[in-house]
């Protein structure tokens, strides 16, 4: 009986020690050492893991930064405060990154967009589906369908539809990581520097006559503001596009664009001449 | 004995009565007409007149680019007006030439050749040369159809009769005022595959052109008719070809690959009308239809006439017409601009009245699986779309959603009147957008 008991007790902290040996060399032999700045740098970064930066994640980006493939600054959701951290702990040079957001480029909202007449769209809300199935409920093809795909999109909460249907930015929310970018069918949604304050808000190819009956919001084509800008306005296919690296906001008549297509983005506050800051090219 | 058919599919009301005694009547030129240049699938066609070009009927205005492609031309004499935009019956706009009919009626044909003793390449050149187009509505350009691989076995070809959407009667009329150029072209399809087998498969709820055509085949050996089971969509290439032979195509193989052609009966007289006559396809024979038209007729209408042209012709909208429909209630596409044209394929006009257009409240799925019941596919809708909705593609692909014809039986079946379809086409789409950039990457 009592063999019995030797016999098990042996057996098993023998096989313990092996195992406990075998386990002390591979620990010894099979070390990795993984650079104790990984997890600081990952634990300071915003971890949305939103894929702003190219890379696979917030961990990845880490990593990366860590063995300098990637520049501090590239982490544009962060803001300058993760990216003087992150540089800190590396001890390189903080890169200055421009505080990005996403514009909405098109102010056709229930209100100003004419709707398609007997064949209301019946289906899922879903943007994309709208896009693909006859082009949702209004008469342009270029504008916002008011799905709210960039809305579900955002990881920020920066983003809602307003009353008229069309989704606003919160700009202090708002990171620039471009997700609502990605999602958005009609490429009608934008990153720009925050300190960019003019654009065409409007997406529209069609030729002057039909824009016209399309929106009230929309670019119609009539070249005023591409011919007086030098450059800073160019016309392409039938919509007015900004040359960002040649324009000069003193040149466009903005009061003669009869839609305000071309306009300030926050055409509610006047800016005057003296306030518009530097543009970035 | 069984009737043939496939396994799934739906029977929803037919409908048929509303025009199936009517006789074809030819619509005259309107004033303006539209042609688009994509009245087909592949490459858009190439413009051949500039504005203020004059044309007569039949004259080439835009030729094909490239083999997967069809020429098109004028089915009017007049000026062109204009070389622009118009919405089409996709819902889209597409590039298109305006012309302005001068109510001259001569026309400009090519020469008429002999049936029985043309020969395969030439029928192949006429069929190309005319622009005919798949009638039974993909529009898929038939010269390429009936250009096979030489290493694929052609055992039969099967002439489509079935007419499976509710409503439309077009190709049931051709069966019934035109049995010798559905015949004659039958016979010049099997001429230029150099095949010897010709079936024609009608569902059984179109007795009077199944004995019709059983006649004319009666003493035709190598021609028989098989009659198939009224269902949706029996008319469906792959449905039809497994009812018919009992071969199954596999998921992205084409019909030649299990040794058979399918041609609708109306490309069949498309054919004939090419060969016997020299006339291009440049006539839409079309069924106007629905409980919202006064008058529903069949129709021959010049291709490019504005929906609205076709309408005023059947009388006009009753006042309680709530939406109207290009081609069949199952696969049609809702229509908001009414000068939106008549194109090639177009196989007809439904308006609903409001009674019978209903909007219903969408619910949460309860995994009835009638859906996977009524696939005649075998997929599995409700995962499909599901798979979609949570952007999970790769998912979808393995399941085979790049499969789906978007036939909308599911969607019809559907107790929780969930949009598959609409959800299945997003996720088709995104599915084909990974492939080629799989592709791409790969080379």
């Amino acid at each position: 009986m009592v063999l019995t008991f030797i016999v098990a007790i042996v057996t098993m902290g023998g096989l313990g020690f092996i195992f406990a040996s075998a386990l002390a060399v591979a620990d010894k032999k099979l070390k990795v050492v993984e650079d104790l700045r990984i997890a600081e740098v990952n634990e300071i970064l915003p971890n949305a893991n939103c894929g702003a930066c190219g890379n696979a994640g917030c961990y990845d980006f880490a990593v990366k930064v860590v063995q300098g493939k990637v520049d501090p600054s590239k982490c544009t959701v962060g803001g300058q405060d993760v990216i003087d951290e992150v540089s800190r702990i590396l001890g390189v040079e903080a890169g200055s990154s421009t505080k990005m957001v996403a514009r909405v480029l098109c102010r056709g909202g229930n209100a100003e967009a004419a709707q398609k007449e007997n064949a209301a769209y019946y289906g899922p809300q879903s943007c994309s589906v709208q896009a693909l199935v006859g082009g949702g409920d209004k008469l342009c093809f270029d504008g916002c369908l008011g799905g709210g795909e960039c809305v579900d999109a955002c990881q920020f909460n920066a983003m809602y539809m307003n009353d008229n249907g069309l989704p606003v930015v919160i700009e202090e929310l708002c990171t620039g990581c471009g997700l609502c970018a990605k999602a958005c069918p009609r490429n009608i949604i934008e990153i720009h520097p925050v300190d960019r304050t003019l654009f065409v808000f409007c997406k529209n190819h069609d030729d002057p006559k039909t824009s016209k009956k399309v929106c009230k919001a929309a670019c119609i084509a009539c070249g005023i503001c591409a011919r007086k800008s030098d450059g800073g306005v160019v016309m392409l296919d039938n919509l007015a596009v900004i040359n960002y690296s040649k324009l000069d906001i003193s040149k466009i008549p903005l009061d003669k664009c009869s839609t305000k297509a071309i306009d300030f983005v926050h055409a509610d506050v006047q800016i005057t001449e003296e306030k518009i800051p530097a543009e970035v090219s | 004995m069984t009737i043939k058919t496939f396994r799934g599919g739906i029977h929803p009301p037919e409908y048929k009565e509303l025009t199936q005694n009517s006789v074809f009547e030819k619509v005259p030129a309107p004033g303006q007409i539209f042609l688009p240049l994509t009245q087909h699938l592949g490459r858009q066609a190439i413009p051949v007149v500039k504005k203020g070009s004059v044309v007569t009927a039949g004259m080439l205005v835009a030729q094909a680019d490239g083999f997967i492609s069809a020429p098109i031309h004028s089915p009017v004499c007049g000026t062109v007006a204009n070389l622009g935009k118009q919405i089409t019956s996709s819902g889209f706009p597409k590039d298109t030439i305006t012309i302005i009919t001068n109510g001259q009626t001569e026309a400009a044909f090519m020469s008429p050749m002999d049936p029985e003793t043309i020969t395969p390449d030439d029928i192949r050149k006429r069929v190309a040369d005319a622009g005919i187009v798949g009638q039974g509505g993909a529009a898929f350009p038939t010269s390429v159809k009936l250009t096979p691989p030489p290493e694929k076995l052609i055992e039969f070809v099967i002439l489509n009769g079935c007419e499976c959407e509710p409503y439309l009667t077009r190709d049931y009329r051709f069966m019934l005022e035109r049995p010798d150029a559905v015949i004659g072209g039958l016979k010049l399809i099997l001429k230029v595959l150099g095949v010897q087998k010709g079936i024609m498969g009608i569902e059984n709820n179109k007795p009077a052109a199944i004995e019709k055509m059983k006649n004319y085949l009666r003493d035709e050996k190598d021609l028989s008719v098989v009659v198939v089971k009224t269902k949706y969509p029996q008319g469906a290439e792959k449905m039809l070809i497994k009812a018919i032979t009992g071969r199954e195509v596999p998921p992205g193989k084409l019909p030649m690959d299990v040794g058979a052609v399918m041609q609708n009966v109306g490309t069949a007289v498309a054919i004939y009308d090419a060969i016997t006559k020299g006339e291009p396809l440049i006539t839409a024979a079309l069924t106007v239809s629905g409980k919202g038209i006064k008058n529903p007729k069949n129709l021959i209408v010049p291709v490019g006439t504005p929906i609205k042209d076709v309408i005023d012709h059947c009388g006009g909208l009753t006042d309680n017409a709530a939406k109207i429909i290009v081609g069949g209630p199952m696969m049609g596409a809702a229509q908001y601009d009414l000068s939106s044209p008549v194109m090639k394929a177009t196989s007809g006009i439904l308006v609903l009245t409001k009674d019978e257009v209903e909007t219903k409240q969408e619910t949460t799925c309860v995994r009835c699986g009638k859906c996977v019941e009524v696939c005649p596919l075998n997929l599995l809708p409700t995962r499909l779309a599901r798979l979609t909705q949570l952007q999970r593609y790769e998912d979808a692909e393995m399941i085979g959603i790049t499969v789906c014809m978007e036939c909308g039986t599911c969607a019809y079946t559907c107790p929780s009147n969930i949009p598959l379809v609409q959800w299945i086409r997003l996720g088709k789409q995104k599915v084909f957008r990974l492939q080629k950039e799989r592709s791409a990457s790969e080379n």
